[in-house]
């Protein structure tokens, strides 16, 4: 059992989201930076869509009512009863510790998993919070002071004494996910359906710099910069859309939709983000500044096999050390 | 978990087939490297849609699909994983949109009943000065109009509705309301619907509905399903 001691608005109980109902207009929902969310549960041993705590504002502070194995991954700087953990980290914590995630600089959003998972109800697949529809997770509502947590039953995983970590995807991946010199988030994406409509305003769409603006959340990103327009006011018949669509409003300025966005759209659409970098994405804070980088369908591919491999690497390697100490344990 | 079908789907004869013409070939698109975005090269109306919806169940075959959203004469088809060759899979999508052949849904009937104006109607005064017409005008046209539950999209278990009199389309609003009632009975351009959700809309209100649309814990979450047939039945005008 968890306690929550303190947390800021809108830090949600997210898994890997309820694909399949989007002909229902349920949006998919699910952690923004999903390769976070699968790294920490299988830090502890867990399935890799196990519930997790997304945390977004900080500080974020929980308690452990019993010994219990977690996993801090992506942003934030994590402590247990005030000592440092290392980055993208699991070990076990004692009855009573407290864990305090403060936020990092870097990047937007803490992935916490204990072992067993968070246990709320399933609602269409999925424990993800749906703000917007008000189900999922704990009655559809961010987490609040002295919300108390169940878990699953753990795996019966053996963690190292001293914790276990990993080489966070950024390190490990860095040749293929580059920032620019001056720390914009360079986003690859591909065009999409009404990107010739834009004539000369879709280059400047692609050239320049984004600043990710204070009206962006879960739902989506709205990015301010110099406004790009249609050649004509284009009017268009509602169509299924995914996250990462950026599409234009009459205003100009593009809005990127993220994992609570609709399921449905009617503005026009200029590019599409690659699937493989919307992890970053999801970790781009507001205020920051993102460029989008023209690509290419091989690339998309070379990235998945990239991700994919990293994710095999990761997983293997954990299973191999959790084997060796239950083996040892059994001795 | 079920997922809403409809009740029966019925082919339509073969002589009230719309032909296919093979000139106009649709227009395929890509969001990022996995959506692709299929739209119907035909006008915005029921046979269109019913190639839609025969598409739809002809693509529920393919097992590299992880999710199909029709739109409005519209698909997009999700795949599990990036393809392989973006070309490879426009060509399959093309050639299941020429196989697809038009079937009918017939579906239930829902009745709504609605307050037409009232507190909720706060465009039904922008409406009148578009149309030139009165406001009971305008709600007569829509409470007596028959309507197609095209697609459901957006929110959950809304239901984009067909069947509008041309005489009451109106644009959406290029600002948004910032806070409209779940309930208020809306028009988006050639569209109406009940909105599902208290939020940002930019859909055009003239009254309001107190009807469940959705229930997550429902076996079938969605009150409508493509193909239902939807009237709205007047509990009071207050204009």
């Amino acid at each position: 059992m968890i306690e929550i001691l303190n947390t800021g608005p809108l830090n949600t109980i997210q898994d890997l989201g309820r694909p399949g109902y989007r002909d229902i207009g349920v949006t998919a929902s699910g952690a923004m930076d999903p390769l976070a969310l699968r790294i920490a549960n299988l830090l502890v041993g867990n399935d890799e869509g196990a519930a997790a705590i997304e945390v977004q504002t900080f500080p974020f502070r929980l308690r452990f009512s019993r010994a219990t194995a977690f996993a801090v991954t992506g942003s934030g700087r994590a402590t247990i009863d005030g000592v440092v953990l290392p980055p993208w980290w699991s070990q076990t914590a004692g009855a009573g510790q407290v864990l305090e995630i403060l936020p990092s600089p870097a990047s937007a959003r803490a992935y916490i998993a204990f072992a067993g998972g968070v246990d709320v109800p399933l609602v269409l697949g999925s424990r993800s919070t749906s703000l917007r529809g008000a189900f999922g997770g704990i009655d559809g509502r961010s987490l609040t002071n002295a919300d108390i947590l169940e878990l699953g039953t753990p795996a019966g995983t053996i963690l190292p004494a001293d914790g276990l970590g990993v080489v966070p995807p950024e390190t490990a991946l860095s040749a293929l996910f580059p920032v620019a010199a001056d720390a914009t988030l360079l986003v690859r994406a591909l065009p999409a359906g009404e990107h010739h409509l834009f004539g000369a305003d879709a280059e400047h769409f692609w050239s320049q710099s984004w600043k990710i603006s204070a009206q962006s959340d879960r739902t989506g990103y709205r990015l301010s910069g110099e406004p790009v327009r249609p050649e004509a006011p284009v009017e268009m018949r509602s169509y299924g859309i995914v996250p990462g669509v950026v599409q234009v409003p009459p205003g100009g300025e593009p809005i990127v939709q993220m994992s609570d966005a609709n399921t449905a759209g009617g503005y026009p659409k200029i590019a599409g983000v690659l699937e493989a970098d919307l992890w970053r994405l999801g970790q781009a804070r507001i205020g920051s500044r993102l460029r989008f980088v023209r690509s290419s369908h091989a690339e998309a591919r070379a990235l998945d096999q990239a991700i994919a491999a990293y994710m095999d690497d990761v997983r293997d390697t954990s299973q191999m050390v959790m084997r060796a100490l239950k083996t040892i344990a059994g001795r | 978990m079920t997922k809403p079908m409809p009740d029966t789907i019925h082919a339509i004869p073969e002589h009230a087939r719309s032909t296919p013409s093979p000139q106009r070939r649709p227009h395929i698109s890509t969001i990022g490297a996995r959506a692709f975005l299929l739209e119907a090269p035909c006008d915005f109306d029921l046979p269109a849609q019913r190639r839609i919806w025969a598409l739809a169940r002809a693509l529920r075959q393919w097992d590299d699909l992880s999710e199909i959203v029709p739109g409005m004469t519209n698909l997009l088809a999700i795949f599990k994983t990036t393809p392989e060759d973006p070309e490879v899979v426009t060509a399959r999508l093309r050639e299941a949109w020429e196989r697809a052949e038009s079937i009918d849904i017939r579906g239930k009937t829902i009745e709504i009943g609605v307050i037409y104006g009232g507190e909720h109607a706060i465009d039904l005064a922008a409406l009148c000065d578009h149309t030139g017409l009165a406001d009971r005008e305008v709600v007569r046209l829509h409470h007596e109009g028959t309507y197609t539950v095209f697609a459901l999209g957006s929110a959950p278990g809304f239901g984009y509705l067909h069947g509008l009199d041309p005489r009451i389309h109106m644009p959406r609003k290029t600002v948004p309301s910032l806070r409209m009632a779940k309930g208020c009975v809306t028009i988006g351009g050639m569209q109406t619907g009940v909105a599902v959700l208290t939020g940002p809309n930019g859909w055009n209100s003239i009254g309001f509905a107190d009807h469940q649309m959705f229930d997550p814990q429902a076996a079938v979450p969605a009150i409508m399903a493509p193909g239902d047939t939807v009237r709205f039945l007047p509990e009071r005008i207050e204009l």
